[in-house]
């Protein structure tokens, strides 16, 4: 762990704040996440979910607080994190291959002018081989499906062999395949010690995937581990009137196995079913 | 003033008002562009006519002109449907393979013949007057009663269909339920536009058609919300620009069109600049003031957080509080100098205390 | 003049190669750079800085006095420079889009250079203002020392790209991923803007303002068509551009009176038009193609699994049936026969008849194969299964 102080945390956020132009989009956010923990981000649309992972990557301007990642400002610890954006971000007809858009996982590792080369090449075949596309290496990005997109996004954060890892929402519109390779991915890494934080969806799903959760509506609500947070309470704090709760089967203990939220358009969907 | 000196004046006040109506669709509806494409392509419409009528003042130059531009649009929006090229290179496609066409067919054909490209772009409003008809017997420049026609047309146009637009422009969706054809009132608007380019052009030249399209209804943009309002603002800055540029033009000695088009770029940057709420100063001392505003309820509700509590004495010190929220002193200084000065908190001993106000605000603020 | 004579222009006439030479460099340049403006979706910023040029070079002239194609070329890239920033302040900080703001600096900056020469010449009048050079170019008067200020300028700029490629090639893809990498963007931005504006005040004295934007644009529209790699597109573009440009000199230098500028123009559009007809996979013809055979293939199937619903009705899979029962079946979707044929062809079915038709045993098998889920084919339901979904009630037992 390239002689990581195991005991600081992976991510803490002070006091972090982020407007835009007028108005606040997070206010004053703190969370001090254990390395080696999945983190799920939920809250309903517009709750600056992305803000905050883009705010703590500095792609955003904060307006207060700060962000420390395994004890030091982000830009002193650039190499320890990955960051996978939402897959709708990009041109997917751009002129490219999956195993160029790979490649790029390793741009910063290279640093200027430096162009990639053979062993950049291996590594980014590496990558793909763990989420099963290697056999699409040389195939233009816009012949891929959704999930096969998000697994190539998420092959780029992986060659870059991180410790920390920021994604947005990779669970979004993809295939069943793909949603049980990203989850034993995630549980691959955590195995491997790293720490990955997740703007995610579907409440049902927390529980089952993620040891953590941050509840977050431009506040946040709550973060801590499932067991503790990811109570029907702080839902509705988190989502207001717009949560509907839905039997609990066998009286839901906190943890919340048993709730079903329908939060979302996705969550509904199996709710209803 | 002499007699040419306020017709030229009116030409330009016409042609200006005539570009400054339809404009105001074309930047509501992300189509500023499509100003730039048809008052090129329209000379290819005018050529052509000019092969089949051969003669420089038939209507049916108008018609084919206005053919060619709605025929621009129609081929930029078959290129994008295709998918093969990505939003505006579809334009940038279109506009200069078609205008290319008339060029090499002018000079190719028709040579020697009154159709000169560079007059085309840069037209000469010093020259309107020296055209003369006599209509409805009255005797004037004809550039007047082309484009007099014109702007009636844009008039009659926008009065009558203005529920249409309005609803098709802000919601192309709603309209097609309503039973209004969005594609219909499309068209209706880049035929509007084609006119107004050809009669345009011939006296201002397209380059300044773009101007007097785009930049008087943008800036009316930066000033209201209010179609209704944006419309009058827009053919007003246009019109003023075409006065206030024949002005410049003539103190200047210099080309008239240049000038006009200058001044409207001018009143746009006032307007850019100091416009009320949506102009970048405006915008700029709204940031600055937000940032204090912000920063303020920021510091209050941290200390309503520790108010109450054993800690508060430890936590609400003005050194400690720099270290937990992480701004410079200087920055923290300002901001309790500005809380001061609204009554919000008060110190006392190294610690910040909240004032019954200070308290009130952080609560709003927090519920916000 | 045969072709090989005007070729053999290029190395015998003086005027023609340097012609050649200075458009081949604003094609090689434009071509390259215009690729990345068009994959960055900023296709008109060609348009918009070509115009908002003009200033510039009257600005230059008047500081320096001088008219020499270095200074002009700067005071050109400067102004567009200029321009391209307010539109990006405009866009950025109000409420005005994207388009307009192209057009407002476009015209405006255009007419302010409009006013400035003609108050320099104390004419009004436009037309003497020898702005037709700048209009559309004189790529007949170019002198070798304008083809090598375009040469060291454009060859500087293509220099710059290669040099940042990686970069660039992040920046256009995916800019916020880039930034997380630690690349500073906004920097690259400006860069990648920077030399586009050098391509463009290159190619002025060539092609001229209005058609400048082509230049741009085409090239690399036309190259995207062709290939799925950025290097290969920006190549491929450099190429079509100097194709166009050579092209578009030895065409005009045939015919009297025509300007090389919109000849290029046309020319580079004939390559785009080409390439997004016949383009294989992507262009139109190729993809018309596919979707004739995919419906002709649709429409057959169809047919026989029609005739195959047909048959499980009379407990007998030879029964023959008429080509007009098939086609009320099809809801009178044509092309029953040349269906029925090409499934003949195919040794699937047979003509019974002048009017009737029925399966043979291989027709039988690949039928079942193609049109059954389950098992047995006798009550006809499998097929309904195959067959669009609309029959199912006909078939019902």
């Amino acid at each position: 762990m390239n002689g990581i102080d195991t005991e600081t945390c992976a991510v803490e956020v002070t006091d972090l704040t982020v407007a835009y132009a007028n108005k606040p989009v997070l206010w004053d956010v703190d969370l001090a996440l254990p390395g080696g923990t999945l983190m799920a981000i939920v809250g309903p649309n517009g709750a600056g979910k992305t803000t905050l992972i883009k705010a703590i990557l500095g792609l955003l301007p904060i307006a207060a607080g700060q962000v420390l990642i395994y004890g030091k400002p982000y830009t002193d610890q650039r190499k320890l994190v990955a960051y996978v954006p939402q897959r709708g971000s990009v041109d997917w007809d751009f002129p490219t291959s999956v195993l160029d858009v790979v490649t790029m996982g390793r741009y910063g590792a290279l640093g200027w002018f430096k162009r990639p080369g053979k062993d950049d090449q291996a590594l980014a075949m590496d990558a793909l081989a763990k989420v099963g596309m290697d056999h699409l290496a040389d195939r233009q990005i816009s012949q891929l499906s959704g999930g096969q997109q998000q697994r190539t996004f998420l092959a780029r954060a992986l060659v870059q062999d991180a410790d920390v890892y920021f994604m947005d929402e990779p669970f979004q519109g993809v295939d069943a395949t793909t949603e049980r390779a990203i989850v034993a991915l995630l549980q691959e890494l955590r195995a491997a010690g790293k720490t990955v934080i997740v703007v995610h969806h579907d409440l049902q799903t927390v529980p089952e995937y993620f040891d953590w959760v941050m509840l977050l509506n431009v506040r946040r609500i709550a973060a801590g581990p499932v067991a503790d947070v990811f109570t029907e309470a702080n839902l509705r704090k988190t989502y207001g009137g717009r949560v509907a709760f839905m039997g609990k089967n066998g009286g839901a203990g906190p943890g919340a196995a048993g709730v079903q939220a329908v939060a979302t358009p996705e969550a509904g969907r199996t709710g209803g079913g | 003033m002499t007699v040419t000196q306020l017709e030229i004046q009116l030409v330009a006040l016409v042609v200006a008002v005539a570009c400054a109506l339809p404009g105001v669709f074309l930047v509501l509806r992300r189509m500023a562009m499509m100003s730039d494409a048809i008052s090129h392509t329209v000379l290819l419409g005018i050529v052509i006519g000019f092969f089949l009528t051969r003669s420089l003042d038939s209507p049916l130059l108008v018609l084919g002109a206005a053919a060619m531009g709605v025929l621009t649009v129609s081929l930029v929006e078959l290129l994008n449907r295709t998918g093969l090229v990505k939003e505006d290179a579809a334009i940038g496609l279109v506009f200069p393979a078609l205008f290319s066409i008339a060029v090499i067919l002018i000079s190719r054909f028709a040579r020697g013949v009154h159709l000169d490209v560079d007059a085309v772009l840069l037209g000469e409003l010093a020259f309107a007057p020296f055209d003369r008809i006599t209509f409805l017997g009255v005797d004037m420049p004809k550039s007047l009663a082309v484009m007099g026609g014109i702007l009636v047309i844009n008039i009659v146009f926008i009065v009558l269909f203005y529920k249409e637009l309005k609803l098709s422009t802000f919601d192309a969706g709603l309209a097609a339920a309503f039973g209004f054809s969005p594609a219909l009132i499309h068209y209706g608007l880049m035929t509007l536009v084609s006119i107004t380019a050809v009669g345009a052009f011939d006296a201002v030249g397209s380059i300044l058609v773009v101007a007097l399209m785009v930049t008087p209804a943008a800036t009316a943009y930066l000033l209201t919300d209010d179609l209704r309002r944006m419309l009058l603002l827009s053919a007003l800055i246009g019109g003023l620009s075409a006065v206030g540029g024949y002005w410049l033009a003539r103190t200047l000695d210099a080309n008239i069109a240049g000038s006009i088009a200058t001044v409207t770029g001018l009143v746009f940057l006032a307007v850019l600049l100091f416009a009320p709420s949506r102009g970048l100063v405006a915008i700029a001392s709204r940031r600055r003031r937000q940032r204090w505003e912000f920063a303020q309820a920021m510091l209050l509700i941290h200390l309503l957080h520790h108010e109450s509590k054993p800690e508060a004495t430890l936590e609400n010190r003005t050194d400690h509080l720099l270290e937990h929220i992480r701004w410079s002193p200087s920055f923290a200084e300002q901001v309790i100098r500005y809380g001061e000065r609204h009554g919000t908190l008060r110190r006392r001993a190294g610690t910040l205390l909240l004032t019954d106000s200070g308290r009130t605000l952080a609560r709003s603020s927090m519920i916000e | 003049m045969t072709l090989f004579d005007l070729l053999q222009s290029i190395f015998t006439d003086y005027t023609i190669r340097t012609v050649a030479l200075g458009t081949l460099t604003l094609g090689v340049v434009s071509g390259a750079l215009g690729t990345f403006a068009v994959l960055r979706k900023q296709a008109l910023m060609g348009d918009a800085m070509s115009h908002a040029a003009l200033p510039g070079v009257v600005l230059a002239f008047m500081l320096t006095g001088q008219k020499s194609p270095a200074v002009l070329t700067l005071g050109a890239a400067l102004a567009g420079l200029a321009g391209v920033l307010l539109i990006v302040v405009i866009t950025r900080y109000t409420r005005v889009k994207q388009d307009s703001s192209l057009g407002i600096i476009l015209s405006v900056f255009f007419g302010f250079g409009l006013m400035l020469l003609t108050f320099l010449q104390r004419n009004p009048d436009a037309r003497q203002a020898g702005l037709n050079s700048f209009l559309f170019g004189q790529a007949a008067t170019l002198l070798t020392r304008d083809v090598v200020v375009m040469a060291l300028f454009g060859g500087a700029a293509l220099l710059l790209m290669l040099l940042f490629w990686k970069e660039f090639k992040l920046l256009s893809f995916d800019r916020d991923y880039g930034a997380s990498l630690g690349f500073p963007m906004q920097y690259l931005e400006l860069l990648i803007t920077s030399l586009l504006v050098v391509a463009i005040a290159i190619g002025l004295q060539a092609v001229g303002v209005v058609l400048m934007s082509a230049m741009v644009v085409a090239p690399a529209a036309a190259a995207r068509q062709w290939t799925n790699r950025l290097g290969i597109m920006v190549v491929l573009a450099a190429l079509f551009g100097a194709m166009a440009g050579v092209g578009g000199t030895l065409l005009s230098s045939m015919g009297a009176g025509l300007s090389t500028g919109p000849v290029i123009v046309l020319a580079v559009s004939v390559i785009t038009t080409a390439s997004l007809l016949f383009a294989p996979s992507r262009g139109l013809v190729w993809r018309w193609v596919q979707q004739q055979r995919n419906r002709r293939r649709l429409r057959t199937d169809q047919v026989l699994g029609n005739l195959y619903t047909l048959a499980g009705q009379h407990d007998d899979l030879d029964h023959p049936h008429t080509e007009e029962a098939l086609r009320i079946m099809g809801e009178g979707a044509r092309g029953v026969s040349a269906s029925l044929a090409a499934l003949a062809e195919r040794g699937l079915v047979r003509r019974v008849d002048a009017t009737r038709w029925a399966l043979t045993p291989a027709g039988v098998t690949v039928a079942r194969e193609k049109f059954d889920t389950g098992d047995a084919a006798s009550t006809g339901d499998g097929a309904a299964g195959g067959n669009a979904g609309t029959h199912t009630e006909a078939v019902q037992p």
